[in-house]
């Protein structure tokens, strides 16, 4: 299924969630989906028979400068054909519905989103850091992070 | 003995001090702590295997620090690593050394400046005996690290306090 036919159908189904898309002239199209929205389109991705998406590749944050963004890359491994979505929210107040009960990978994307991004997925069964200590301050991967000047009384800079 | 055996004709009493005696039993039997980092540790498991097998110098790695003479730090040290390595360093028993290998372990390598996650040397928390260079350092290099640490040991004394 192209990108396009995949738009139109989400479209039909969501109407206004369904924001814009870039379909040609781009390696991966992707279709923008308003955030709050992006739980039931995985949902109906996931399950409609014309789409099954039963593969969440890859789920990625990105900061935007002033809106924090998340990105899906999914593909279906019966019908081989693939899709982005992304969703973008504002940086004060980060919350983004999680995708975990859908496709269990998102579980751990969603928590390293968390632990360098600070974005908030609204439902995760167990939002905590991943890669960082447990007692680290702030999200690094934030263009605005500021590299501490000690952790635990090392000398962070060099 | 076995390369002191058959050198004697009347009795095997050999005369040294205690100085020697010491540093000839511990430098020739360097316990290394079984652990890695890095892409460094790749290079430390080279020295170890049967191509330069650093076990003819007596380094037998050891999966527990309370049995290990030497710390090779092979790799970066990052900040959530640094304090597992100071309490691993803190369970080694004295005579204790550090082998530093690698940019990273030494300065913090590549991540020195963007690495908000990475200690910018491990010298920074536990006290280093031999800097390795090199990234990743070849296991030659890593060899003479050692000699070099030997020789550190060879020209120890009990009489003079090892600052720490």
């Amino acid at each position: 299924m192209t990108a396009q036919e995949i738009y139109d159908i989400l479209k039909a189904q969501f109407g206004e969630a369904v924001l814009e898309a870039k379909l040609e002239n781009v390696a991966d199209p992707f279709i923008k989906i308003a955030a709050g929205a992006i739980k039931e389109v995985s949902v109906f991705a996931k399950n409609d028979e014309r789409f099954q998406f039963d593969y969440l590749s890859c789920l990625s944050g990105v900061d935007f400068k002033g809106k924090l963004g998340v990105t899906y890359h999914l593909y279906s491994m019966t019908l081989r054909h693939k899709i982005v979505l992304k969703v973008e929210v504002p940086t004060d107040a980060p919350n983004v519905p999680s995708v975990e009960s859908i496709w269990k990978t998102a579980n751990w994307h969603e928590r390293e989103a968390f632990d360098l991004l600070g974005i908030n997925f609204l439902e995760h069964p167990d939002q905590r850091r991943i890669l960082l200590p447990d007692d680290w301050e702030g999200h690094p991967l934030r263009k605005d992070y500021q590299t501490p000047e000690f952790y635990n009384g090392m000398k962070v800079p060099y | 003995m076995g390369l002191l055996d058959q050198k004697f004709e009347n009795s095997n009493v050999v005369v040294t001090t205690m100085d020697n005696l010491l540093n000839w039993a511990r430098l020739s039997s360097l316990w290394q702590m079984q652990f890695g980092l890095a892409c460094c540790a790749i290079e430390m498991m080279a020295a170890s295997a049967s191509n330069f097998d650093m076990m003819r110098f007596g380094v037998i790695p050891r999966a527990t620090p309370r049995q290990c003479d030497v710390m090779i730090v092979s790799g970066t040290v990052t900040l959530k690593m640094a304090s597992r390595i100071k309490r691993l360093y803190d369970q080694m028993s004295e005579p204790r050394y550090v082998i530093s290998m690698g940019s990273c372990s030494n300065c913090g390598g590549p991540y020195w400046e963007h690495g908000y996650h990475v200690l910018k040397g491990v010298d920074r928390i536990i006290p280093v005996d031999v800097y390795v260079p090199g990234c990743p350092p070849r296991p030659e290099a890593l060899i003479e690290g050692l000699i070099k640490l030997q020789e550190k040991i060879r020209n120890e004394s009990m009489a003079k306090k090892k600052a720490v």
